[in-house]
C-alpha cells in the first residue's frame, strides 16, 4: 500500500503545478496529507497551542507591568510576570553605570552605531571606500560621543562604559579592527612565500584551536607582562584586541576559501594582461572573494555578535552583567525569569534579523552569478 | 638596485625582514616580561604546581581536597571539561538529530515546530542560556520539598539526585571504559571491510558482546563494597540526600544550555546533509520495496552522515571549545581552575602555556579521532551516486 500511494505523489505536485490552487488546498497538503500525518498535526497543534496559551498567560494578560512605588511589592503573589523589574531596571541593562545625566550621549552612540550597521547593509554602500568612510566615520562619532571631553561634554572613561552600549562598542570594534587583519592573513597565508604562509597558517590554526574565552583572558593578562608601558593602553582595548584577532582568524579562513572558489583563469588573465600584484588582488581577486564568501561572513558576524558576551567573564559590565545586576539586588532577586528573557529578546532582535539579512542575500546572490 | 629586480631574491629578502620582526617582538617581550618579573621578585618555573591548593572543588571526576597539588587541581580541570565536551557533544547530537528529523519530515507542524525551536535557541548566546538555566536549577525547592520520580529521581536546588552504582569513583570508570572498547570493538568487527567474509559473523558479535556484558558485570560484583546493594538509591537523611549520585546544578545547566543550543546548530548541519542526498537513491530504495522504516535507516540517513560529517566534525570541535563557560556558574573545568590558579599563586606566565598547550592538545586530539573516523567511513569514488 505505502509504495502505491508513494507512486501517486509526484503526479499530485505535477497537477499542482499546472492550476494554482488556493489556501485550503495547500495548508490540506502541508498538514493532512494522510490520516497518519493529520493525527500528527493535531497532536503537534495541540502541545503548541497549549503552551502559547501558557505563554500568553503568563507574559501578558497575567503580568505586572509598572511598579508604582518602585519597590517590588506589586509582584508579590502574582502568577504572571514581573516586567516592572524591567520598567525600574532598564536604564542598568542598557547603559550600565554610566552617569545618569549623561546617559542620552549612550543612547545616541548606540543608535548612531546601529544606524552605521543598517546603512551598510544596503547595497549603495557596497563599495571599498564607502564601506569603509561609513564605519570609520560611525566609529569615532560613537568613540566621541561616549569619551566625552570634547565640546563640553563631560569625559566618561571606558571604565565606567557598560550594558547594551559596551556590547555594541565592543562588537563594532573587533569588527573593524579584525576586518583589515583578516584580509591581510589570508593574503599572507596564500603567499607563495612558505616561511610568510607556514607562520600565518600556524598563527590562524592556533588561534581557532583556543576557546575565545582564554584568547580574551590571555590579551587581558598577558599584554601588560610582555608590552612596555607606553603600548599598553587601557584594559578595554587589549580585549578588543584579543577579540579582533580571534574574529580575524575565523575571517581570514572565510575570505581564503571565498579566494580559491575564484577560477584560476582570472589571476592569470590579470597577470598577463600585466597588473601588478596590488591591482590584481585589489581589483580582481577581493571583490570577487568577498562575493563569494558573503553568505559565510554574515554568519561569522552573527556568531560574533553573541560572542561579545563572553567578555563578562573577565569583568567586564556589558548587558549580560548588567542584567545580573539588575536582578541581583535582594528587591528583585526572584525576577531573574523576566531579567534573562528580557537580555535574550535584546540578543534575538539583533541577531535575528541579521540572519535574516543573510538569508535574504543569499537569494539575492543567485541571481546574476557568472 | 638592480639585485632586487629578481624574483627570487626579493622573494628571499622579504622573508628574512618578515623573520626578523617576528624574532624581535619575541625577543622584546621576553625581554619586557623578565624585567617585569625580576622587578617584582617573582620565581618563575614550575616548581607551584607541587604546592597544595588549600582549595575546594564541588564537582570532580577522581578524588581531589584541599591538600592536594595545583597539578592534581588542574588535572582535574582537565578532565572535567573533557567530560563535560563529551557530554555535551552527545545530548547536543540526539537533540540535533530529532529536530532534523522535524525539520524535514513531510508533516507541517513537526516543520514548524523545528524551525520555531531552531530560531528560538540558535540566536541568543550560550553564556546567557547557561546562566538561566544555573538560576532556574538553583531556584527548585530545597531537598525537603524535592519533585521526585518514582522515588528515586530527586530534583532540588543541591542538584539532581539519581540512582548509581555502589562502587569506587575509578571501578565505575573502569566499567565505563570496558563498555565502551566492547561497543568499539563490536562497531569495528561490523564495519571493516577486510572482516566481511569471516566465518560465523553473528556468533562472534554476540560473542564480543557477551564478553563486554560479563567483564563489566565481573567488576561490579568484585569491586563492590562487602555486604552492600549492588545498586544505590537516595535518600532524604535530614537536610539533604545520601546515597546514588548527585549531579550538581553547575554540571547540568551547562549541559543542558549546551545540548540545546548546540542541538540547533546540529540539526541545521544534518538537514543539509538529508537534503543533499540523492533523489534517485531514494527513489530506488523505495522502487525496491523497503520499508519507509529502513529507506530511512538503511538508505537516507547513512547517506547524510557520509554528507555531512565534515562539517559536522568542524561542528563538534566548535562545540567542545564552547563549553569552556564553566567559571560563570562554578563549575570547575579546564579554565576555571586555571584562572584559580592564576588569582592564588600568581604564576600568571607558566598557568598561560599549560591553558594553551591544554586546549591544543584537546582540540588537536579531537579532531583528529574525528577525521579518522570520517576517513574510514567516507564513500570511496565508485560509490558516489546522485
Amino acid at each position: 500500500m505505502t509504495a502505491v500511494s508513494d507512486m501517486n505523489t509526484p503526479s499530485q505536485s505535477l497537477n499542482s503545478g499546472l492550476q494554482p490552487d488556493g489556501l485550503p488546498a495547500r495548508l490540506r497538503r502541508r498538514y493532512f496529507r494522510t490520516p497518519g500525518n493529520a493525527v500528527i498535526s493535531m497532536v503537534g497543534m495541540a502541545a503548541l497551542f497549549y503552551l502559547a496559551f501558557h505563554a500568553l498567560d503568563w507574559a501578558v494578560l497575567k503580568a505586572v507591568w509598572i511598579s508604582p512605588d518602585s519597590t517590588s511589592a506589586v509582584c508579590r503573589d502574582i502568577a504572571g510576570a514581573c516586567w516592572a523589574v524591567i520598567q525600574q531596571r532598564w536604564r542598568i541593562i542598557i547603559f550600565g553605570l554610566f552617569p545618569y545625566d549623561e546617559q542620552w550621549r549612550s543612547m545616541l552612540a548606540c543608535l548612531v552605531m546601529v544606524a552605521t550597521i543598517v546603512l551598510s547593509c544596503l547595497p549603495w554602500s557596497w563599495r571599498p571606500l564607502r564601506l569603509s568612510i561609513l564605519w570609520c566615520a560611525g566609529f569615532l562619532i560613537f568613540y566621541v560621543l561616549m569619551r566625552g571631553g570634547l565640546f563640553g561634554m563631560r569625559a566618561v572613561l571606558p571604565a565606567d562604559w557598560g550594558g547594551l552600549t559596551l556590547t555594541v562598542f565592543l562588537y563594532a570594534a573587533g569588527v573593524l579592527i579584525g576586518m583589515p587583519m583578516a584580509i591581510a592573513m589570508a593574503l599572507l597565508r596564500r603567499s607563495d612565500m612558505p616561511l610568510v604562509s607556514r607562520m600565518t597558517g600556524a598563527l590562524i590554526d592556533g588561534v581557532r584551536s583556543l576557546p575565545l574565552i582564554t584568547i580574551l583572558f590571555t590579551a587581558a593578562l598577558i599584554f601588560p607582562f610582555v608590552l612596555p608601558g607606553w603600548l599598553q593602553g587601557d584594559k578595554i582595548w587589549r580585549v578588543i584586541i584579543g577579540f579582533a584577532l580571534f574574529f580575524a582568524a575565523y575571517q581570514a579562513e572565510i575570505i581564503r576559501s571565498g579566494i580559491q572558489s575564484i577560477p584560476v583563469g582570472q589571476e592569470e588573465a590579470a597577470k598577463a594582461l600585466g597588473l601588478s600584484y596590488w591591482h590584481r588582488t585589489g581589483r580582481i581577486i577581493l571583490p570577487q572573494a568577498f562575493r563569494n564568501a558573503l553568505p559565510p561572513t554574515i554568519n561569522q558576524l552573527v556568531i560574533t555578535f553573541k560572542e561579545t558576551s563572553l567578555i563578562v567573564i573577565i569583568g567586564f559590565f556589558e548587558i549580560l552583567a548588567s542584567g545580573n545586576a539588575a536582578y541581583g539586588t535582594g528587591e528583585w532577586s526572584f525576577a531573574y525569569f523576566e531579567v534573562y528573557i528580557f537580555v535574550a529578546l535584546v540578543y534575538f532582535v539583533f541577531v535575528f534579523s541579521l540572519s535574516r539579512y543573510g538569508a535574504y542575500l543569499e537569494r539575492r546572490m543567485r541571481f546574476g552569478q557568472h | 638596485m638592480q639585485i632586487f629586480r629578481n624574483r627570487k631574491t626579493r622573494s628571499v629578502v622579504y622573508q628574512v625582514a618578515f623573520l626578523a620582526v617576528f624574532a624581535l617582538v619575541i625577543f622584546g617581550a621576553v625581554h619586557e616580561a623578565t624585567t617585569k618579573l625580576a622587578a617584582q621578585g617573582m620565581t618563575s618555573g614550575f616548581d607551584f604546581l607541587q604546592k597544595s591548593t588549600g582549595f575546594r572543588i564541588g564537582f570532580s571526576l577522581i578524588p581531589f581536597d584541599p591538600f592536594d597539588s595545583y597539578l592534581q587541581m588542574l588535572w582535574v580541570g582537565f578532565l572535567n571539561t573533557i567530560f563535560l565536551g563529551i557530554l555535551s557533544i552527545i545530548l547536543a547530537n540526539i537533540v540535533g538529530l530529532i529536530i532534523a528529523v522535524f525539520r524535514i519530515s513531510s508533516n507541517g507542524v513537526l516543520n514548524d515546530i523545528g524551525t520555531l525551536y531552531i530560531e528560538a535557541f540558535r540566536n541568543v548566546p550560550l553564556i546567557l542560556q547557561a546562566l538561566f538555566w544555573y538560576a532556574a536549577l538553583t531556584h527548585l525547592p530545597p531537598p525537603k520539598q524535592a519533585y521526585s520520580l518514582f522515588d528515586s529521581i530527586f530534583l532540588s536546588a543541591r542538584g539532581v539526585f539519581v540512582p548509581s552504582l555502589n562502587v569506587e569513583g575509578q571501578w565505575f570508570a573502569a566499567v565505563a571504559l570496558v563498555l565502551i572498547l566492547g561497543l568499539a570493538a563490536l562497531a569495528w568487527f561490523s564495519m571493516a571491510r577486510r572482516l566481511r567474509r569471516v566465518q560465523n559473523r553473528p556468533a562472534i558479535q554476540i560473542g564480543i558482546a557477551g564478553l563486554t556484558l560479563a567483564t563489566m558485570v565481573g567488576i561490579l560484583v568484585y569491586a563492590r563494597e562487602p555486604g552492600s546493594d549492588i545498586v544505590s538509591v537516595p535518600a532524604l537523611r535530614g537536610l539533604n540526600f545520601r546515597g546514588g549520585v548527585t549531579i550538581p546544578p553547575e554540571l547540568s545547566a551547562l549541559a543542558i544550555a549546551t545540548a540545546i543550543y548546540g542541538g540547533a546548530y546540529i540539526a541545521e548541519v544534518i538537514r543539509a546533509g538529508f537534503l543533499s542526498v540523492g533523489k534517485g537513491q531514494v527513489e530506488a530504495a523505495r522502487a525496491l520495496g523497503l520499508s519507509p522504516w529502513h529507506v530511512f535507516s538503511r538508505v537516507h540517513l547513512p547517506l547524510a552522515i557520509r554528507a555531512v560529517l565534515p562539517t559536522l566534525i568542524n561542528q563538534y570541535v566548535w562545540l567542545f571549545k564552547a563549553t569552556t563557560l564553566g567559571i560563570v556558574v562554578g563549575f570547575a573545568d579546564f579554565f576555571s581552575v586555571i584562572s584559580v590558579s592564576i588569582n592564588q599563586s600568581g604564576q600568571t606566565l607558566e598557568l598561560i602555556a599549560i591553558l594553551m598547550a591544554g586546549f591544543l592538545i584537546m582540540n588537536n586530539t579531537l579532531s583528529f579521532v574525528l577525521n579518522r573516523v570520517n576517513k574510514a567511513i567516507a564513500l570511496k569514488g565508485t560509490q558516489l551516486r546522485t
